[in-house]
């Protein structure tokens, strides 16, 4: 087979990988804080990149300026969804905290399809596609601007995380949290605004890929199905609670979707059930993931 | 009269009296809109209690039973579109491959606990949907029409032969109450063998059932074996029903999830949940979206998931649990010594307790 195109898929397949990535880190992120496991991320993902078209066609603004303003509004919905949902279903079975996420989901779907259409959407003219002619080719490898960009900021938004939480003084509480909520609370810290700051974070981290799927994905209000489904699997691949596992986990899955039709010449239809499968084999030999603690 | 409706003898006349309504209840609605209704909700109401038996008896989350609904309706489909074999002799063909097929599956599954598992279910369910999409065998992502059974004038007639009716839909709607009243039944006698007092005692601490003894392994695989031949017994129903499948129609996630849902929002571990659940959901979502969503809009959605939302924040434990409030209130002005509680299945995960 053909080096060349073997090289090609595999950098595509980590490019797209560094945004699945992303996409799962703010779940990882929400469930290793409290294990909710957050049905309605693929919502805040599409909300996300409807927040990036509107920038756009209202405004003027481009995805990549809009961006603060995106990942803000995350932000924000992230913390209503704890106060107002999250908050009263903390210490409920399991199944209702799937549910209630759940249910958030197809709310939030029904309210973009009732507002704005089942219409596919694109932005029009992105800065970044219109950027070196919207490709780098580095030897025989070609590779678009915006994925490119969306790596690297997905590469960005990891690093900051890393640092938020490792370093800084509050990024200690939310492990401190995590680890054990009675005894951080017993070193005065308030769980209770942990929790929101995660689902904030959590949310913001869908901003920032959402705004940068914009550039070069289509937009319409089922979008995030495909997306959450293959941020559940990178979620438990890499081990539930983990941000390095969401890493690793992102970046296999985006190669194992994108290389093993080149590799072994199947139609990419059965990309899908590639990715389920390996996820299927790589769980069964360690049932708690990757990284996983759990 | 003077029945206590929640002893041995009430809880029979309860049942007798809804089974005697429900059998009488196509004589006034004729064969529209509600008739529809009716024959979704009981086959909701028979592929949440088949869920319940896994999911809520022995506590393993399945968010892939549409893979066994699939099933079922595609081995009947294709037995009659291949060879034309009568649907009647396809349902226990479908519930018997999908059984087997659940217990291969689930075999190296159950080592798997919680959110791991419950995604495991969702991977396979997905990747059986691709799978079938581009089979050409089963006519890939066009799906199988089902014939017309023909009378001596050409025109499409009635057969229970083939379990097709073209001339009244009631036929149908007494079949689905046939399994939903089978399901209920095998849900019953679940719960009061053996087996489902070992589910139950997994269901509340794998490992110390284990150490008293209870094959952990052997009866999870029994209960989703059980789980899976109901299902896809519906599953061949509903094919009969549409006379026609695809894979996105017999197998997408969304059913999967609405199954557990109607389960959850019922009351999972009782076998009044599910009838519960599905008699205010179905309805509800048939009702919005006709209502609703003829006019092109989506509120049916909107409203739905609102409603779910509402459920689980303020009623976490189903529907059945708001009996159970006033159940409480009311046995707290009893006078002591008439706590006679029989049988009662303890409601899912007590806060604290992880599955």
């Amino acid at each position: 087979m053909d080096g060349d195109v073997l090289l090609q898929a595999i950098a595509s397949g980590l490019l797209i990988g560094m945004v699945y990535a992303l996409i799962s880190v703010g779940l990882t992120l929400i469930f290793g804080l409290m294990e909710i496991v957050n049905f309605a991320h693929g919502e805040f993902l599409m909300l996300a990149m409807y927040a990036a078209f509107f920038g756009r066609s209202l405004l003027g603004l481009d995805p990549m300026l809009s961006m603060p303003a995106t990942v803000g509004l995350l932000f924000l919905l992230g913390v209503l969804t704890y106060r107002g949902l999250i908050s009263r279903i903390l210490h409920a079975p399991m199944l209702a905290q799937i549910f209630a996420t759940f249910g958030l989901g197809l709310f939030l779907r029904g309210l973009a399809q009732f507002f704005w259409s089942s219409d596919f959407r694109s932005v029009q003219d992105p800065f970044l596609a219109g950027l070196s002619g919207g490709n780098v080719n580095v030897g025989a490898v070609s590779l678009g601007v915006p994925q490119i960009a969306a790596a690297c900021l997905a590469g960005l938004a990891f690093l900051a995380l890393y640092l938020f939480i490792d370093r800084s003084r509050t990024g200690l509480a939310l492990q401190a949290v995590a680890e054990d909520r009675a005894t951080a609370s017993l070193m005065g810290i308030n769980s209770d605004r942990m929790f929101a700051l995660g689902w904030g974070l959590g949310a913001a981290c869908v901003g920032i890929a959402g705004a940068v799927l914009a550039t070069f994905y289509y937009i319409y209000p089922s979008v995030g199905v495909v997306f959450a489904l293959i941020a559940f699997i990178t979620v438990a691949l890499g081990g539930f609670g983990s941000v390095p596992g969401a890493l690793v986990a992102g970046l296999l899955v985006g190669l194992v979707e994108v290389v093993s039709p080149t590799l072994f010449g199947f139609s990419p239809a059965y990309k899908y059930a590639v990715v389920f499968g390996f996820y299927l084999v790589v769980v069964l030999v360690r049932p708690q993931g990757l990284f996983g603690r759990f | 009269m003077n029945v206590d409706l929640r002893s041995r003898t009430g809880r029979w006349l309860v049942a007798a009296v809804a089974l005697v309504a429900l059998v009488l209840f196509p004589l006034f609605v004729g064969g529209g809109s509600w008739l529809n209704t009716a024959v979704l909700v009981l086959l909701y109401a028979g592929l949440a209690q088949a869920w319940n038996i896994l999911g809520g008896f022995a506590g393993q989350v399945s968010l892939g039973n549409a893979a066994f609904f699939g099933i079922g309706a595609y081995t009947s489909t294709v037995l009659l579109d291949r060879w034309n074999v009568s649907p009647w002799l396809g349902m226990p063909v479908g519930a018997i491959v999908a059984a087997a097929f659940a217990v291969a599956v689930f075999f190296p599954f159950f080592r798997l606990g919680g959110h791991y598992f419950a995604i495991a279910t969702i991977a396979l369910a997905e990747i059986l949907l691709i799978l079938f999409t581009n089979w050409a065998f089963v006519r890939g992502a066009r799906g199988i029409t089902i014939p017309f059974v023909r009378g001596p004038d050409r025109r499409p007639t009635d057969s229970w032969a083939f379990l097709q009716f073209n001339e009244s839909r009631v036929p149908y709607y007494y079949v689905v109450l046939g399994l939903a009243v089978l399901a209920v039944a095998t849900a019953v006698v679940v719960e009061r063998s053996k087996l489902g007092y070992y589910l139950r005692a997994i269901k509340n601490d794998q490992q110390a059932a284990r150490s008293l003894g209870v094959p952990v392994l052997r009866y999870k695989l029994i209960a989703v074996a059980i789980s899976a031949a109901v299902t896809a017994a519906f599953g061949t129903f509903y094919a009969q029903y549409l006379l026609f499948i695809d894979p996105e129609t017999t197998m997408r996630l969304e059913l999967s999830v609405l199954i557990a849902l109607v389960a959850i929002l019922g009351g999972v571990g009782t076998v009044v949940g599910p009838l519960l659940g599905a008699l205010v959901l179905i309805p509800l979502s048939e009702v919005t979206r006709s209502q609703l969503a003829g006019s092109g809009n989506t509120l049916d959605l909107v409203l739905y998931g609102g409603l779910i939302m509402l459920i689980a924040a303020f009623q976490p434990n189903g529907l059945v649990a708001i009996g159970d409030r006033f159940r409480r209130r009311r046995e707290a002005v009893r006078p002591a010594g008439d706590e006679t509680e029989r049988g009662e299945a303890p409601l899912v995960g007590a806060p604290g307790t992880r599955n």
